[in-house]
């Protein structure tokens, strides 16, 4: 049977605000264990939340920026579960009325194409703790660091097909909360995790499959491959004559695996109602239009400018602009050297393939875009060779790796001798030189027919390069050189 | 300095300490001394679960120095107890709960401040229903309090702690909190002037939640004046509480003595049923003829929800219970089983052996409530009664100045005579639920007695009408003198 995969994605986002949703502590990541957890947030008896402005804000931005409509009447609700990370033994949470409603994204997949996904909701809410089962011999540990660290859950309509898009809409994401500066979008830190939500149906059925629930996949690798594995353990089950248990799993990258969590007896009932500590929020037009017009440019719109005012193509502007660190570096580098084609060919072709080689990231490049920027304008005024480029290029690379502070470009340029002569005058005197000392090949050149000549200039530009050392301008040198020896022709 | 200075009001307490006709020292000994003989004995009242002696002499010292250094307010030097619901830095708060019997909470609520700030003096933490949870604090982890009226008669609840301190002259006055008739009814039981304000107007924070969309901190006292002076400083705005309301807080004293003539009383039907005993109805109605010599009209009117408040209230408050008593868990604080097996089972021994039976039924009938296939069967139908109550109400004051009725059916009952029955128990507060449904001010003032037991007169006022209300119980009290009996013996 063909079967068609039906995906769904929820992601957590924590807001990058400095305090905490419903208190004052700081959301800082790495303090010491529950130093940055206040009365309210470790839940003692008698303390009471109070809303967080900056974290409406933020959350205000993120449904403006994907033309969502924005709750007016948003309000909180207590999800009521035990947990010992969970320390009211409720969450508080947006049900019925989410600050964010219906809105889009467009993803990018890998032919180039673009597809539109459209999210249901985003909605409000309050991280948990961490529970810690190392170090405490035979019990646990409970750190509330973390509880009360606004999260928005960003959820998406089950239009995602397979998991390949399921990254595209996971990338997305990140990137358009990092440019929105409304999450430090660090998976590894779990700024944002992802469900996944994966159910199978006969193609061409209607009504969805059984789904499960992959919880808290931390980076785009591992979405990819949790979803495909699951799809795969589904499709074996479908086949076989079997059915899907809807519950939640784990994916183990190890095992290359999903799991079922440990099973409860029963479902969860989490008896969800208006939390009556906290009054509904409500905001009007005025206040949604001010923060609509503090939107920077978006992924999108920086990638179509790219191609419609820089000539980039697609592709380019699409990989350059995934990232807003690398969209920012990119910018940097190609004002600086006043050409962004070239700017794109350096930053997607050397730079990149160093820092994936150094599994570096864009932030921690050794090279700043201030001086890769210089580099390449050294290139476009001719003063080195692109394969100069090459050595100057590595020359910045060891030299940002270290501590001290290292030569400028031009400096740099300097001392490692290859500023190229674009002297016509001296390249002609090598040229001459050349062509006397290699008559034999100067006559094999004359006899040639002239389309093949073509080819055999090369031999020549290498001796020019040989005796300049590799200094002169080889645009210079291949100019000359088809000069003089077509004037004996 | 005389040896009944007990019976003496806030007021009168306030202005001797002005006048320097004892030190506050002087006044927290005397009733430290009463407590100790009348309270804390065998076969006593058994009023305060901490009696914060050592603490309360030091703020009477400091009280004594603020006055010598010009500083003092009217309350600096003046003692009187907290219910034990408010959390207090560094002394136990229980809640009447064996789940925080070893609670010491490193806070102030803020209530608890706005008296510090005055110099006033808190002799200890008095008694209560556990969780607030009851109408007869037959339900404290500490024992019920006896009723001073009659040892036999339980005092009310959940205030009844402090209901029963200042009936017996054991403080001039204590805090207490109202959720669905716990100032009122306890105060009505025990023949004192109780107030709960509008919601909102007292902050939460600090006040351990049993419902919070119904709680609301409020003065159990001898007279509308000494309510007055409590409520003056327990009233504040508080950024730390959502639910608070910004809604400047008058001088509630400086209204006191206004004339009462032309006010309209409202009687609802529903509050005076064939049912209801006619010795009550006498009582009352015999109380609401003083405000009539006093140039008041009566009217009837009609509050035709009210026999829906009790389902209403039954739903509402266990559901908000349900979620607010989660973070009692045995794992950051409280009580704790011994030799937990796994998470599991130290949820469900701690929290088995940490909550009393009514804490645990109106759990359950919370949790019940909001459960999937049941929420919009009880839940959103109670919130749409809520909505009814309050309009019923919004109707009512659109001709009335304010609304009288009884409090309780009856007066005092003996322990252990409802407790068998829940259900029993929960018609006690028949007529005080509404308010708090409706978020509205209400009060118990002294009405007279029956049997020898007091009862009191209900008002229930309309939004932040607090002023009114004290204005007219305080003319009342005038031409009255129920609220100056007290219990034998005392």
């Amino acid at each position: 049977m063909e079967w068609e995969v039906v995906i769904g994605l929820e992601i957590h986002a924590q807001l990058a605000t400095k305090s905490k949703i419903f208190s004052g502590s700081s959301t800082a990541f790495g303090a010491d264990a529950n130093t940055q957890a206040s009365l309210v947030d470790l839940g003692l008896p008698g303390v009471l939340p109070v809303f967080n402005e900056e974290a409406l804000a933020m959350a205000v931005k993120f449904g403006t920026a994907i033309d969502a409509e924005i709750g007016k009447v948003s309000v909180f609700d207590r999800k009521n579960y035990f947990y010992p990370d969970s320390p009211k033994g409720y969450q508080t949470t947006q049900l019925h009325h989410p600050i964010v409603g219906m809105g889009h994204i467009d993803i990018d997949l890998e032919d180039g194409t673009s597809r539109r996904i459209n999210v249901t909701r985003a909605h409000l809410e309050e991280d948990a703790g961490k529970s810690l089962h190392e170090d405490f011999s035979g019990m646990s540990g409970i750190d509330l660091n973390r509880a009360g660290t606004p999260l928005i859950e960003i959820v998406s309509e089950p239009e995602i097909r397979n998991a390949k898009e399921a990254v595209a809409y996971f990338k997305k994401m990140h990137s358009i909360v990092t440019y929105l500066g409304i999450c430090d979008g660090n998976l590894s830190q779990g700024s944002m995790r992802c469900d996944c939500n994966v159910s199978l149906r006969p193609k061409g059925q209607e009504e969805f499959g059984t789904r499960t629930e992959i919880k808290n996949v931390n980076s785009f690798r591992f979405v990819e491959q949790a979803i495909n594995v699951e799809i795969e353990r589904q499709r074996d089950i479908l086949e076989d004559g079997g059915s899907i248990t809807q519950e939640t799993r784990l994916f183990d990258a190890n095992k290359m695996e999903t799991r079922s969590m440990r099973s409860k007896e029963v479902a969860n009932d989490y008896r969800y109602f208006p939390c009556p500590d906290l009054l509904p929020v409500v905001i009007d037009d005025d206040y949604i239009e001010a923060i609509r017009k503090t939107l920077p440019e978006l992924p999108d719109q920086k990638k179509q400018r790219l191609m419609d005012e820089q000539g980039l193509s697609e592709y380019d502007a699409g990989v350059l602009t995934a990232s807003r660190e690398l969209a920012a570096y990119f910018e940097d580098v190609a004002v600086k050297c006043s050409d962004y084609k070239l700017a794109a060919n350096w930053v997607m072709g050397e730079l990149s393939a160093a820092l994936n080689k150094n599994e570096v990231e864009i932030a921690d490049s050794p090279i700043s875009a201030d001086n890769l920027g210089s580099m390449i304008a050294r290139i476009k005024d001719d003063t080195i060779s692109g394969k100069g480029a090459k050595s100057v290029f590595q020359a910045l690379w060891e030299q940002g790796k270290g501590d001290q502070k290292g030569d400028n470009v031009d400096a740099l340029i300097e001392s490692l001798g290859l500023k190229q002569v674009s002297d016509s005058g001296a390249i002609e005197g090598i040229v001459d030189d050349v062509l006397a000392n290699n008559d034999g090949q100067v006559q094999n050149y004359i006899n040639a027919e002239p389309e093949k000549r073509g080819k055999m200039i090369g031999f020549f530009v290498g001796q020019v390069m040989k005796a300049s050392k590799g200094s002169a301008n080889p645009g210079m040198v291949n100019k000359v050189l088809k000069e003089k020896l077509d004037a004996k022709c | 300095m005389s040896t009944d200075m007990h019976n003496l009001t806030l007021a009168q307490i306030s202005k001797g300490l002005e006048a320097g006709d004892f030190t506050s020292v002087e006044i927290t000994q005397h009733f430290l001394d009463r407590i100790d003989t009348l309270d804390q004995n065998d076969g006593g009242i058994n009023s305060f679960i901490t009696v914060t002696k050592d603490q309360a002499l030091a703020d009477a010292k400091a009280a004594d120095e603020r006055r010598a250094a010009g500083n003092a307010t009217a309350w600096t030097g003046v003692p009187f107890a907290h219910k034990d619901i408010f959390c207090t830095d560094g002394t136990l708060t229980t809640c009447g709960s064996k789940m925080l019997s070893n609670f010491v909470p490193p806070y102030d609520a803020t209530v608890v401040d706005n008296f510090k700030q005055q110099g006033a003096v808190c002799l200890g933490k008095t008694n209560m229903d556990e969780f607030a949870m009851g109408s007869s604090n037959e339900s404290s982890f500490f024992g019920g309090v006896k009723n001073p009226w009659n040892k036999e008669t339980i005092p009310g609840g959940s205030s009844g702690g402090s209901a029963a301190a200042v009936a017996a002259r054991l403080v001039p006055a204590a805090t207490g909190t109202d959720t669905g008739g716990s100032i009122r009814q306890p105060a009505a039981l025990c023949g004192l002037t109780g107030l709960k304000p509008t919601y909102g107007r007292c902050s939460r924070f600090g006040m351990i939640a049993f419902a919070s969309s119904l709680d609301q901190a409020g003065p159990m006292t001898q007279t509308a004046e000494d309510a007055a002076m409590m409520l003056n400083i327990m009233s504040s705005f508080d950024e730390k509480d959502s639910t608070s309301i910004d809604q400047a807080v008058p001088d509630y004293t400086d209204t006191l003595n206004n004339d009462i003539a032309g006010k309209v009383i409202g009687l609802p039907k529903e509050f005076f049923p064939d049912s209801l005993d006619s010795e009550m109805a006498a009582t009352v109605k015999a109380a609401i003829s003083e405000f009539e010599k006093l140039g008041c009209t009566v009217k009837e009117i009609s509050l035709p929800s009210t026999d829906l408040a009790i389902p209403a209230y039954y739903v509402v408050a266990p559901a908000e219970c349900s979620a607010n008593l989660s973070r009692m868990d045995g794992v950051r604080f409280g009580h704790r089983c011994d030799d937990p097996k796994d998470i599991e089972d130290l949820y469900k021994r701690s929290r088995g052996e940490g909550f009393g039976d009514e804490v645990k039924r109106r759990i359950m009938i919370g949790t019940y409530a909001l459960s999937t296939g049941f929420y919009d069967a009880y839940y959103v139908k109670a919130q749409q009664i809520r909505r009814l109550i309050k309009n019923d109400f919004v109707k009512a004051f659109e001709g009335v100045d304010i609304i009288m009725g009884p409090v309780t059916p009856t007066p005092a009952f003996k322990a252990g005579e409802h407790s068998g029955d829940p259900v029993e128990m929960y018609m006690e507060d028949k007529f005080t639920l509404s308010c708090n449904l409706a978020g509205l001010p209400g009060m118990s003032i002294p009405a007279g007695q029956i049997n020898g037991l007091p009862v009191g007169l209900q008002m229930i006022g309309n939004y932040w009408d607090e002023a009114n209300m004290l204005n007219m119980a305080h003319q009342f009290q005038q031409v009255t003198d129920h609220h100056k009996q007290t219990p034998a013996n005392i």
